[in-house]
C-alpha cells in the first residue's frame, strides 16, 4: 500500500504523484484532503487530494517543493513507499444545484481546484475557469482544466504565456458581465485567495476558499490548524478546508503559516547536507 | 524504636535521576526497583485477610496476592498474578494515581508509609519484559465472529486482548500512524518510555489482532460500514477525549500558544525533541506559561524544561490543594524548578507585530462557594490584572469529545457534554452492536478506568454474541 504508481515533473519544483490508496478513493470527494508521512522520521503533511480513480484505487496528488519534506518527497521515484497516508479528511466542496460557477486555481491551488471544477462540470453547472501562474513552466493541469470548464481564462504574472495579469483582473471583468455567477470557489496561495476574496465581496458573490494551515493530526485533536472566520476560531481540518473568503482572517492564517521558517530553514539544510553526501 | 521498625514505617524509596540531570534529557526519572529493593519492601506488607488495598483497585488486582509472590522471589509468577487482572502491569505501575487508589487505603499507611504497591507492579512488569520473549497464553478455537475496536488507547486494547482471548477475530481501527493512544501521543517519554507502550502493542499483535493504524472512522470507514458492509459482528468505541479545549479570550490564536494535544503530540508522538533528526518542529520558548492543574499540564511543563526552555510558569486559577494531577508529578515538578502560580487565570494574550506571542494578562482569583465537583468555586479578584512576559503557552485546561466519528453515527446518543451514554457494567449504547469505553463515555478519567472498562465490554460483548444476536 501507498505506493507511487506514477510520477510526473511539470516543473524543477512542482511535482505530481499518483498513489495506491484504495480505501481512500474510494471514499474521497473533491475538495478533501490527505495526512502524510514519508518515513519514521517525517513530520505529517497535509496535501489536498488533486484527483482520484476509484477502479484503480489511486489518489493524486501535486506538490511544491518548499520544505524539507516536500523536497524529500519530490526525490521519490515510481515503485517507492509512502510511511503513512491518512484520509480522507476534511468536508467534501458542495457542489450540488449550482448552475453556473466560477472556479479560481493559482499555481499549484490549479490541481486541487481541478476536481471541483469537474464535479460542477458532473452535477450540471456551467463552470467558468480562470488558472494562473508565475510564469509558463509553472502553469500545471491546462489540458485538464480545460475539459471540465466551459471557459478557460489563463493568465501568467510575467505575460509568458497567454494574458499577462493577475487571476483577479480576468476576475472583476466577468463579474461585472456576468450577473449570474452564484459562486466563486478560489484556490491558491493565500495571498492570491485574499484578493480573490475582496475582488468578489463587492458584488456579493458566495466565495469559498479553501486553506492550508499547518496541520498534525488532520482529525481535530491538537488545534494547530485554528484559524479565524469572522469572529470564530474553527479548526481547518475538521471544520474547512473551505472557509468563506469574505469572513477569513488571511493574515492570522498567513502569520500562523510562517510559524516554523526557521526551523523548515533548518530541516532542510540538514537534509541538503545528508544528500550531499 | 528500634532501626528496624523505623524501616518498617517508612518504604523503600526507588534511586531517581537528580532534578538538575534530567530537566536535560527525556530519560525516565525512576529507575525502579532492584529484586533486593522489591523484596524488601514486599515484606513490608503484612498480608491482610481483608486487604482494604483492593477495594480501592478498579480491575481488583490481587494485591496481598502478587506481593507475597515477590517476597518468595517468584517475580514471573508475581507479574502472571497481576496480569489476570490488569493487561498493562508496566504501564499503569508508571502512571496509576495509586496514592487515591490502592496505596491511600493500605492499613501501613496509618502508622508510617503505606506499601509502594504502584513501584512493586512496575518492577515484575519489567522483570518479566526483560527476561525475554513473553510466553503467549494458549488461544481458544476460533468462533467464527470479527469485533472492531476503533482507538488504540488502553481501553482499545484491553478489549481486543480479552475478545481474542475468546476467540473472535479482532481488528483494532486507529485514526493515527501509531498505536497506544494517549499512551503514545499524550504522556511524555520520562515518565512512560514508549518502548514500554510498543512492547503491549506487539503483545496484541502476535496474539493476532489486527492494528490498523491511519484509519480514521467516520472517514475512511464508517461504523454502519464495519457492520453492514465488512462483516463486524460489534464494534467497540474507544476514541478517547481528543478535543483540546481553550479558554476563548483575545489572543489565543498567536503563534507560540499551543494546546496541551499540540504540544505533547509534535514532542512525544512526532519527537520534535529531536528535532531535527526528526522532521516535526517545535517551539522552544524561553519563557514558557501553562495553563491547567492537572497531569496534562506537568507533563506540558516539565516537556518546556526539557526542551530548553529557561523559566516555566504553571498557572492555575485554583489552590495547590485542588490539583488534580498525580502528587508525585507535582513533586516531580517542583523539584525541578517549574514555578507554581496559584489563583491566576489569564484573561488575554499579547503579541508582537509579527503575531507571536510576547505576554501574557492575568488576573487574580480567591476561592468562593463549592461548585457542581464540590471543590470551591474561583472568583476573579476586580482589579488585579498583571501582566508577564513569555513567548510560549500551553493551555492544558482539559479536554472534550471529538465530533469527528460520533457525528457520523445519528442513532447514537450522546450525552449533555457530548459524551456517548453507555451502560457502566457493559458498555452497551443506544446503538445495536456498539459498545463504548474509556474516556469517550467518562470524560478524561484515568488509564485504569479505561481498561476497566473495555475489560468489562469484553465481557459484555461475548454474551451478547454468543447468547442473542443483539
Ligand atoms: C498528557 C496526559 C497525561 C495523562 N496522565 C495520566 C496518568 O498519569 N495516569 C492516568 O491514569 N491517566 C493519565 N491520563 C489520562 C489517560 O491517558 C486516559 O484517561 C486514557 O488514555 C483513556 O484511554 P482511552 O482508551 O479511553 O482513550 P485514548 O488513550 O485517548 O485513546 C483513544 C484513541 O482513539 C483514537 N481515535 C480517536 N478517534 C478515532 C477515529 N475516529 N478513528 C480511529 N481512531 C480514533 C485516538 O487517536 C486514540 O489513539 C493522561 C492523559 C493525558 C492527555
Ligand atoms: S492493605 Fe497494604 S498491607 Fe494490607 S494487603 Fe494491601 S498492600 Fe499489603
Ligand atoms: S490538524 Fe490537529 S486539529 Fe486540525
Amino acid at each position: 500500500m501507498f505506493a507511487i504508481i506514477k510520477k510526473e515533473v511539470f516543473s524543477p519544483e512542482v511535482k505530481l504523484i499518483e498513489v495506491d490508496a484504495p480505501a481512500i478513493a474510494a471514499k474521497a470527494r473533491p475538495g478533501q484532503f490527505v495526512v502524510l508521512r514519508i518515513a519514521e522520521e517525517g513530520e505529517r503533511i497535509p496535501l489536498t487530494i488533486a484527483d482520484f480513480d476509484r477502479e484503480k484505487g489511486i489518489i493524486t496528488m501535486v506538490f511544491q517543493e518548499v520544505g524539507k519534506s516536500t523536497v524529500y518527497l519530490g526525490a521519490l521515484k515510481e515503485g517507492d513507499k509512502l510511511a503513512n497516508l491518512i484520509g480522507p479528511l476534511g468536508n467534501p466542496t458542495e457542489i450540488e444545484g449550482y448552475k453556473k460557477v466560477l472556479c479560481v486555481g493559482g499555481g499549484i491551488g490549479i490541481a486541487p481546484i481541478f476536481p471541483i471544477a469537474r464535479g460542477f462540470k458532473e452535477a450540471g453547472a456551467e463552470v467558468i475557469s480562470i488558472i494562473g501562474a508565475r510564469t509558463k513552466e509553472l502553469l500545471i493541469f491546462e489540458e485538464r482544466m480545460n475539459k471540465v470548464s466551459d471557459r478557460l481564462i489563463i493568465t501568467t504574472d510575467d505575460g509568458s504565456y497567454e494574458r499577462k495579469a493577475l487571476v483577479t483582473e480576468p476576475l472583476k471583468e466577468i463579474l461585472e458581465e456576468d450577473s449570474s455567477i452564484e459562486k466563486v470557489v478560489a484556490i491558491g496561495p493565500p495571498i492570491m485567495m485574499k484578493f480573490v476574496a475582496k475582488t468578489t465581496q463587492p458584488f456579493g458573490i458566495k466565495t469559498i476558499v479553501s486553506l492550508n494551515s499547518i496541520m498534525v493530526d488532520g482529525t481535530g485533536m491538537c488545534g494547530a490548524c485554528r484559524l479565524e472566520e469572522g469572529e470564530e476560531t474553527k479548526f481547518c481540518c475538521v471544520d474547512g478546508p473551505e472557509f468563506d473568503g469574505h469572513k477569513v482572517n488571511f493574515d492570522l492564517l498567513i502569520s500562523r503559516l510562517n510559524m516554523y521558517l526557521d526551523e523548515e530553514k533548518a530541516s532542510l539544510e540538514a537534509y541538503r547536507k545528508v544528500e550531499d553526501k | 524504636m528500634s532501626a528496624d521498625e523505623k524501616t518498617k514505617k517508612s518504604r523503600v524509596r526507588m534511586k531517581e535521576q537528580t532534578p538538575e540531570g534530567r530537566i536535560r534529557n527525556f530519560n525516565e526519572v525512576p529507575f525502579g526497583y532492584t529484586p533486593e529493593q522489591a523484596v524488601e519492601e514486599a515484606g513490608r506488607c503484612i498480608q491482610c485477610k481483608r486487604p482494604q488495598c483492593v477495594d480501592g483497585c478498579p480491575v481488583e488486582v490481587d494485591i496481598p496476592g502478587f506481593i507475597s509472590l515477590i517476597k518468595e522471589n517468584k517475580f514471573i509468577e508475581s507479574a502472571h498474578k497481576i496480569k489476570e487482572k490488569n493487561s498493562l502491569p508496566a504501564v499503569c505501575g508508571r502512571v496509576c494515581p495509586q496514592e487515591e487508589q490502592c496505596e491511600v487505603l493500605c492499613v501501613q499507611g496509618k502508622k508510617g508509609e503505606p506499601v509502594a504497591i504502584g513501584t512493586l507492579e512496575r518492577f515484575v512488569a519489567d522483570y518479566e519484559a526483560e527476561q525475554g520473549e513473553l510466553e503467549l497464553p494458549k488461544l481458544p478455537p476460533k468462533l467464527g465472529r470479527k469485533v472492531a475496536v476503533v482507538g488504540s488507547g488502553p481501553a482499545g486494547l484491553t478489549v481486543a486482548s480479552d475478545l481474542i482471548l475468546l476467540g473472535y477475530d479482532v481488528t483494532v481501527y486507529e485514526a493515527l500512524h501509531k498505536s497506544g493512544g494517549v499512551l503514545v501521543y499524550g504522556i511524555p517519554e520520562f515518565r512512560l518510555p514508549k518502548v514500554i507502550v510498543q512492547r503491549e502493542v506487539d503483545y496484541i499483535s502476535k496474539l493476532g489482532v489486527e492494528v490498523v493504524c491511519g484509519a480514521v472512522i467516520g472517514k475512511m470507514l464508517t461504523v454502519e460500514e464495519l457492520l453492514n458492509e465488512k462483516g463486524y459482528s460489534a464494534v467497540f468505541i474507544a476514541s478517547g477525549a481528543g478535543l483540546p479545549l481553550f479558554f476563548g479570550i483575545p489572543g489565543e490564536n498567536l503563534n507560540g500558544v499551543y494546546s496541551a494535544n499540540e504540544y505533547l503530540t509534535r514532542s512525544n508522538l512526532m519527537k520534535a525533541y529531536l528535532f531535527p533528526q526528526y522532521d516535526t518542529p517545535i517551539k522552544k520558548g524561553k519563557r514558557v506559561a501553562v495553563f491547567g492543574g492537572g497531569n496534562v499540564a506537568m507533563d506540558s511543563a516539565r516537556t518546556a524544561l526539557r526542551l530548553g526552555s529557561e523559566e516555566v510558569h504553571l498557572i492555575y486559577r485554583r489552590s495547590r490543594k485542588e490539583m488534580p494531577a498525580r502528587h508525585a508529578e507535582i513533586e516531580h515538578a517542583e523539584e525541578e524548578g517549574i514555578k507554581f502560580n496559584f489563583l491566576t487565570n489569564p484573561v488575554k494574550f499579547i503579541g508582537d507585530d509579527k503575531g507571536n506571542l510576547k505576554a501574557l494578562e492575568c488576573l487574580r482569583m480567591e476561592l468562593g462557594e463549592p461548585d457542581d465537583s464540590g471543590r470551591r468555586r474561583p472568583v476573579p479578584i476586580k482589579g488585579s490584572e498583571f501582566t508577564i512576559d513569555v513567548d510560549l503557552a500551553v493551555v492544558a485546561i482539559g479536554a472534550g469529545p471529538n465530533p469527528l466519528l460520533l457525528s457520523t453515527i445519528p442513532d447514537l446518543e450522546l450525552n449533555r457534554r457530548g459524551y456517548i451514554v453507555a451502560d457502566e457494567e457493559t458498555g452497551k449504547t443506544s446503538k445495536r452492536r456498539v459498545f463504548a469505553g474509556g474516556d469517550i463515555v467518562t470524560g478524561s478519567a484515568t488509564v485504569i478506568l479505561a481498561m476497566g472498562a473495555g475489560r468489562k465490554a469484553a465481557r459484555a460483548i461475548h454474551q451478547y454474541l454468543e447468547w442473542t444476536n443483539w
